[in-house]
Formats: C-alpha cells, structure tokens, sequence
C-alpha cells in the first residue's frame, strides 16, 4: 500500500507539472519535453493501478514513438518561439475561466462516485490476459485498428508527400 | 496517513485536471503543433480516468479500450503531424491565428 | 417467395417493363404486337394462377405475403393477401375479363402513338385492382382504391390533347376524391374501433370482422355511412355519379374494363366484403337500398333520350350499379356478387362491341361522330360478329328469360321483395316498384340502342368505305364474353328449384364458409314458392314487354320513334336529354361559389398573408444569416472556444439540474 501512495503522489504531481509545462513554454521542444515528463508520470500512474501492460505500451507507444515523431517535425520546421500576447484578449480570459469551471465542477461531481465494490487485485493488468481478450472478445476491433493504421500511414504518406504534377 | 491514501477520487481527479489543462492548452496556444500535443495530453487524461474505472471495477473493457485508443492515437498523429507539415511547406507558418480561410 | 405472389407482382412488372422500354426505346415504341403480347400476358397468367386456387380450393383461404410494409408496436400492416371465397370469385372477373380487355386492345389501339403507355396503364390498374380485391387489410386495400383512381385518370385522359377529354379525366378525379375522403375516415374509425374494442389497433379484415359490431350502434352506423359514401364516389352513385358518363372519354377498352367490368364494382366488393357490419347498420341499409333504386331510376331516364352510344351504355352502367347496391341494401350481399359477374360479362361485352362499331364508323370518314347512333343503322348487315354478341348481351341486360341478366337481376328483385314482405319494412317495397320499373325502361332504352344501331335504314352514306367488320383480336373476346352473357347466369339458379341449392354461387360458394355475410333475409325465413314464380314470371314479363315494345315500335317509327317519345313526353324528355341538368346544378351550387371565394377572397388572403409569411421567411432568414455569419470567424481558436463552452452548459446542465 505504501508503495503505491508514493507511486500516487510522485507521479501525479509530476505528471500535472509536465503538463502545465507543456502549456507554458513558449518552445515547441520545451513544451514536448515537458510532455513526455507526463506521459512517464502517466505510466507511473498505470503502474500504481497494477496495469503493468498499459504502462509499458504507454512508455512504448507514446513517450517513445509518437513523441519522437513530434519532435521530428518541430525540428524539421525550424520553429521560433511564440511570441508574447500583448495586453488582455477576451478569448484567453474565458479560456481561463471554462478550466478553472471545469475542474471546480469535476470535483464536486465526481465526489458522488459511488462504485459496488473495491478489488483488491487487478485480473486484467498482465499481459496475458489482455492478449487473451484480443485474440477472443476482442478480435474483430483489433482486426478493424490494423486497417486503420494502414489507412494513415498511406494518408500520411499522401498527404505530406510533394507530388509534381 | 489515512487521507494521503489514494482512492477512486483521487485518481479522477487528477485526471480532470490534466484534461483541463490540456483544453486551456488548446485554447490558447497559438502553435499547431503545440495544439496537437494538448489534444494527446486531454486524450491521456482520458486514458487514465479508463484505467481507473477498469481498475476499480475490476472489468477489462476499459483496459482495452485505453489499448484502442493509443492506437488511434498514434494513427491520428501520422496524419496529424503529416497535414502540419503540408501546413508549413504550403504557407511557412503554422500559427493558426494566421488561418482564416474557413469563414463567410 | 409463395407462387402466389406472382399474381400481384407479374402485372407490376409487366407495368415496369413496358413503361421503362417505351419510354427509352423509339424501336420498342413501334413493336405493337411485342408490347400487347406481353401486356397480355402479364395478366393472363395471374389469371391462370388464380383459377387454380379457384379449382383447387378446398374450404380454406389461401394466405400469401410479400412484405411488412407499417410495423410500429402491436401494429403490423403488411402486404398480405387471402386468396377466399369472394376475392377468388372477383380476381377471376378482373384477371379473365382484364386479359379478354387487353387482347382486344391490341387491335382496338392499333396505330395510337400511345400504343405503350396505353399497356402501361391498363397493366397498372390490374395490379392496383388486385391489390385491392386480395389485400387482406384495409391499407393495402386503400392503396389499391387510389391507384385503380389514379390509373382510371390516365386512362380517361389517355388522349389528354383534347381538352374536353382531359376536364372529363379531372372530374373523374375529383368526385372520386370525395369518395376516397370517406373512405379515410371510414379507416381512422375502424382502425380506432378495433383498438378500443380490443386493445389492439389493427386493419386487418379478419380482425375487423371478427369484431363484435352489434354490441355499440354509432361506430357501426358512421362506418357503414362512410363505406356507402366511399362506394358512391367509385361505383358511381348519386350524387356522385356525375363523372361515369364523361369518363366515356377514355379509348373504349377502357370503359369496357374500367367503368363497367372491375374498378367501378369495387365498392359492391367493399360492401359486401364488410357485410358483417353493415348487417348490424339496418338504417344505412335501407339507405343504401333508396339510393342505388334512385340511382337505377334516374340513369335508365337519362339513357332512353342519349344518341351517344357509349353514353347510353354509360348510364346503364350507373343503372346496373344501382341495381347492385338495391341487392347490398337488402342485405342480399351474394346476390350483388353475382350481379357484379353477370354484368361484367355482359356490359364489357357491349362495350367492346361499341368500341367495334365506333372503330368500323369512323373507318368509313362519312361520318362527323362514330359515337352517334342516329347517324348508324343496319350495321348487322356489315358486322356480323360485333351485331351477334351484341345482341345478346343486349338480351342479356333487358333480363330475357335464361340470359344471364335475367338471373341475377330476378334475385335482386326477389330478395328486396322478400325483405320487404319478411321484414315488414315498407320501403323495400318502394325499393322493389322502382326497380321493376327501372328493369322495364333498361329492356326498353338497351333495345332502342340495338336497333339504331344494327337495324332498321342504314343513315350513313358511306362513299364507297363500308364500314367493315374488325380484325380477329377484336371479335374473339366479343364471341368469349357474348358466350359467357348468355350462360353466366346458370350458376346463380332461382332459390325456388330445389330450395336454392342448385344456386351455386350464393349457397356453395360465397355463402357456403362465411366468407359474405348470408343475407339477413335468411333469418327472416324464405318467401314461399308460389310468390317466387310469381316474382319470377312477373320479371320475365317485364323484360320481354319492354323489348317486345321497343322493338315493334323503332321497327315500324325508326328513328322517327324518339320524336314520338319526345312530343308524347313534352318536358321531361328534355330534362332526361339534358341528364336532369345535375351537372348544371353542381356547377351553380358547388362549383361556382368555390371559384368565387377563390377569386375574391382566398386570392387576397393568398397575394397578402401567405406570400406575405413566405416572403417574410426568406427575408428574415437573410437578415439572420447576416448577423451569425460574424460567429464563423475562421479562427480555429474561437471554434475550439465555442466547443468546450457546449461542452460545459451541457456537463452543468446534466448535473446540476
């Protein structure tokens, strides 16, 4: 139990950092470092729940390939930084006060959660379970993700591609 | 050190505020790229609320659907990342206060 | 798929295919004898399939579906069809009578540029006419009453460059939509009545009829009264009888099929199909019984003072008709049944037969008018094929002995005498008289009809072009249906030889399993034998004195003989030449005043308010759309602003109140 208070309590504040991180800096790599710090907080987090297989894909998937591929790009367009908004914009003012509402409300919403009952393990955190339900319960959407990633990868290919005509 | 326990609440809380963070981002971030990785930011967010519910329930629907959309997730980045640089090779910027193409 | 389906689907087909053929192909256009053929076809062979379920029928009603077209909850209308007793009997008259119709149109239609649509329509009013025989619920039996209307308007207006012939199309439309009103209505109630009798909305006719109608008078008494005016308007019946006669516009297969054969008897069908409600409704009954003698009375009038030939038979048909509802009017559901058949023999019979002297006049161009009987005579001499079955379907109408007019019109007369002197009630007897009269004056008018046209002087001068007989698919359905006009009538023997039982149609087959009500007149008892003969001998005399008289005197006056009616009748014989001017009072009392307040007032309301509503809408969408179109800004920051704002009215409104 201890181990996972501290689990709890290390990554998210991490986690959160990283992502206040992600919106402050005004350098693109900055704010994707910052990201990544929260991806690894998340797979803490995932962690601390006992589903080992989603942190390690977690780790896997988004900390190393999608973040690499953004970090690509921002240094592939050369990008400077953002510059500075001058005096007060309405828009941002809102933008600020639809978070802070939604969080104030989530908090006391989520406050009613009721669930039946607390497990004490989780069946369904190893990877043998999970890829048992793919290859069963499963199988027809994992098929179904397979084509979607092919789809993007041609679309991306089409898409980013120069053609001369 | 009973309250420090983390709990149900806990977990969906930090999770809010992590997808409120990531819509502020959206919001008023001016960079597309920037924007982009606000978007993977509230869809981890929402990941994590999954793993919860799935954890605390013991039901492995959340599980696999959070594996779903990561993979959604990184297709969505290819094509994402892909129209960005098609973006910036087309108008060398990719600050969308300097789109305004879509209107009357 | 259940090869009965076959028989409602076959004349659809026939429709798609000579419809979307023609209408692409220039070469097919041209191919006559291809598109009769295959018109023909598509109706003979559902004929076909239907006299097999007839031969084979055995007690029980065939059921067969194609689809469900309405399920909503415990509702389920589907295009469903019982093949029983009754709608056998008409899908034999419609599909055998329909594919004698077709065959003689393809030489009645020779040469019309329309020669495809012509198969079009007549192949589409089958299929509507089955639907509306077969279905075995009133929706698809509706949707069968309107497409019979619909394709009765083509058909009328088939030569629609005449405007005279396209105004008769459109006034057949109307007085039917009157009739289709009711017909609505009668639906909404019944629909209403089975879902508050038992709790279970249904139009079904097995559900309908096995409702209790006897237990509560006034739904009982709307929907018979609803029904009846619904009959009016297609079985042409006052007041709504006005657009048979001008429907003689349309080519004459038409009027032998349509307005007198099938689509006009399809309110006797509805009646006597809903007989078990209408038992139980006797005050609409005996309305029914005084309308359709009226009727009978007023059209026989009319007829004996017509000079066009398809006119006189158009109002003998409205006479016929209101022969029929003087049988549904007492009850005598089955005997109507066979009055529908004989009928159908007899009147297509004449009807094709005009349609062959009308073809042969306006072949020798000596004449302005081939309708025109004054302008015929001694046609017998010419034609003797179209003069031999047109004789006797004329006997077969006037009611002569062992005709089968005699037979059927005798049980008419019988049964509402019967009703009269069993029941007690005196206006049967009303009823009885004007039909008796009525039977004389049709014997009368039907043998002038013959004998200006077929005998006597020959008043055309013909230039050499003597009109001549018609081609052989013209004369082979005349010879089919003349021979059926004189031995359809055995099937219906009088009740008095061997106690009705040798009367198959009303005791073996439509009263025997139940599926037409018995006549009321059943629990009443049977009159006796020797008021039968009478009744019997008095309607022979009837018809054998009203021809014998007719005959005698156009032999000795000839045509003279309508100037001798006319100056010994004085001023009703105008009145009946001018058809008792009720189009005149229709025009003044309905017509009229609708054009009036349409020009005066719903003009105004319309040039003012309606376009005035119209126009504001367009503006103010305008004017709308120039304030929100600043909203779409472009920025995809503002979008993304107006999202998570929806998102977070909707998340505080979900939970918070």
């Amino acid at each position: 139990m201890a181990l996972q208070t501290a689990l709890f309590w290390i990554f998210s504040i991490l986690g959160i950092a990283g992502g206040i991180g992600l919106v402050i800096n005004r350098n693109p790599v900055y704010s994707a470092l910052s990201l990544i710090l929260n991806f690894f907080s998340l797979a803490g987090l995932y962690l601390s729940l006992q589903a080992e297989f989603l942190a390690v894909i977690q780790v896997l998937v988004y900390a190393g390939a999608i973040m690499v591929l953004f970090l690509f790009v921002i240094m592939l367009l050369n990008l400077s930084d953002e510059p500075r908004v001058e005096g007060f914009d309405i828009a941002r003012g809102a933008s600020f006060l639809l978070a802070i509402g939604f969080v104030a409300e989530m908090l006391i919403i989520l406050k009613d959660v009721v669930l039946p009952s607390s497990p004490e393990k989780f069946t369904y955190g190893k990877v043998e379970s999970i890829g048992n339900l793919l290859m069963t319960n499963y199988l027809f959407p994992f098929e179904v993700i397979s084509v979607v990633l092919v789809a993007s990868l041609i679309g991306a290919i089409v898409i980013a591609k120069k053609f001369n005509y | 050190m009973e309250i420090f326990e983390p709990n149900l609440y806990l977990y969906l809380s930090v999770s809010a505020v992590m997808f409120a963070i990531g819509t502020l981002g959206v919001l008023t971030r001016r960079n597309a790229i920037v924007i982009f990785m606000c978007v993977e930011l509230m869809l981890n967010a929402v990941n994590l609320t999954l793993v919860t519910f799935s954890r605390f329930l013991d039901d492995a629907a959340g599980s696999m659907l959070v594996f779903f959309v990561m993979c959604v997730a990184a297709a969505e980045a290819v094509v994402g990342l892909a129209i960005i640089i098609a973006l910036f090779r087309n108008k060398r910027d990719i600050d969308v206060n300097n789109f305004n193409l879509f209107k009357w | 798929m259940d090869i009965n389906s076959l028989i409602i689907l076959l004349p659809l087909f026939g429709a798609a295919i000579i419809g979307i053929l023609g209408f692409v192909s220039e070469s097919f256009r041209k191919q006559e004898a291809l598109i009769g053929g295959l018109g023909t076809l598509m109706v003979a062979v559902p004929f076909g399939l239907i006299l097999m379920n007839f031969l084979g029928y055995h007690e029980h009603p065939v059921h067969f579906r194609i689809f469900d077209w309405i399920v909503s909850g415990t509702i389920n209308v589907s295009f469903g069809y019982t093949l029983d007793e009754l709608s056998l009997l008409m899908g034999l008259i419609v599909t055998g009578v329909g594919s004698l119709i077709h065959i003689y149109s393809i030489g009645y239609m020779h040469g019309d540029k329309g020669y495809y649509k012509f198969f079009l329509y007549l192949n589409l009013f089958i299929f509507a006419m089955l639907n509306l025989i077969l279905g075995d619920n009133m929706a698809v039996m509706f949707l069968g009453w309107e497409g019979v209307g619909a394709c009765s308007y083509f058909l009328i207006g088939f030569w629609y460059e005449d405007m005279a012939k396209a105004a008769a199309a459109q006034k057949a439309f109307v007085a039917n939509r009157i009739g289709d009103f009711a017909m609505l209505a009668a639906m909404f109630l019944i629909f209403d009545y089975t879902g508050k009798a038992t709790g279970n909305y249904s139009l079904n006719f097995s559900d309908i009829l096995g409702l209790d109608w006897a237990a509560d008078s006034a739904p009982t008494f709307w929907v018979a009264l609803l029904v009846f005016i619904a009959a009016t308007g297609k079985s042409a019946q006052i007041p709504l009888y006005v657009w048979l006669p001008d429907a003689m516009a349309g080519p004459t297969p038409v009027s032998a099929l349509i307005h007198a054969a099938t689509m006009v008897t399809s309110g006797i069908y509805l009646i006597s199909r809903l007989g078990e409600i209408f038992i139980h409704a006797e005050g609409v009954m005996a309305f029914i019984g005084i309308m359709g003698a009226l009727t009978a009375l007023l059209a026989a009038l009319i007829a004996i003072a017509q000079n066009d030939i398809k006119k006189v038979l158009a109002y003998s048909t409205v006479s016929q008709l209101g022969f029929m509802f003087m049988a549904l009017g007492a009850g005598a559901f089955t005997t109507a049944i066979f009055h529908v058949m004989t009928h159908a023999f007899f009147k297509a019979c004449l009807f094709l037969g005009s349609g062959s002297v009308i073809h042969a006049m306006d072949h020798t161009h000596a004449v302005e008018d081939g309708q025109d009987i004054r302008t015929m005579g001694n046609l017998k001499k010419y034609m003797p094929a179209t003069h031999i079955t047109f004789f006797v379907s004329t006997l077969a109408i006037a009611g002569i002995p062992l005709f089968s007019g005699f037979f059927s019109k005798d049980e008419i007369l019988g049964k509402v005498f019967a009703n009269g002197l069993m029941g007690g009630e005196f206006i049967y007897y009303l009823v009885w008289i004007i039909g008796a009269f009525t039977a004389a004056l049709t014997a009368f008018y039907m043998t002038r009809v013959y004998f200006l046209t077929f005998r006597g002087k020959e008043r055309f001068n013909a230039h050499g072009h003597d009109p001549h007989e018609s081609p052989a698919t013209m004369t082979i359905p005349l010879y089919v249906l003349g021979f059926l006009a004189v031995v359809g009538g055995f099937v219906g023997l009088p009740e008095v030889f061997d106690h009705g039982h040798l009367n198959w149609i009303s005791h073996h087959w439509l009263g025997h399993h139940g599926t037409v009500t018995m006549e009321h007149t059943e629990d009443l008892g049977h009159v006796s034998a020797g008021i039968e003969w009478a009744l019997i001998l008095f309607s022979s005399l009837i018809a054998i004195g009203g021809v014998y008289f007719a005959w005698n005197f156009y032999t000795k006056h000839d045509l003279e003989g309508d100037t001798i009616i006319k100056n010994k009748l004085g001023k009703l014989y105008d009145w009946m030449g001018n058809k008792f001017y009720v189009d005149e009072l229709y025009e003044f009392v309905l017509i009229k005043p609708f054009v009036r307040a349409g020009t005066d007032v719903i003009m105004v309301f319309d040039k003012y308010v309606l376009d005035g509503i119209v126009n504001g809408i367009g503006s103010l969408t305008l004017f709308l759309a120039d304030v929100f179109k600043r909203i779409q800004t472009g920025y995809v920051g503002n979008y993304a602003l107006m999202i998570v704002a929806g998102v977070m009215i909707l998340l505080t409104y979900l939970f918070f109140f």
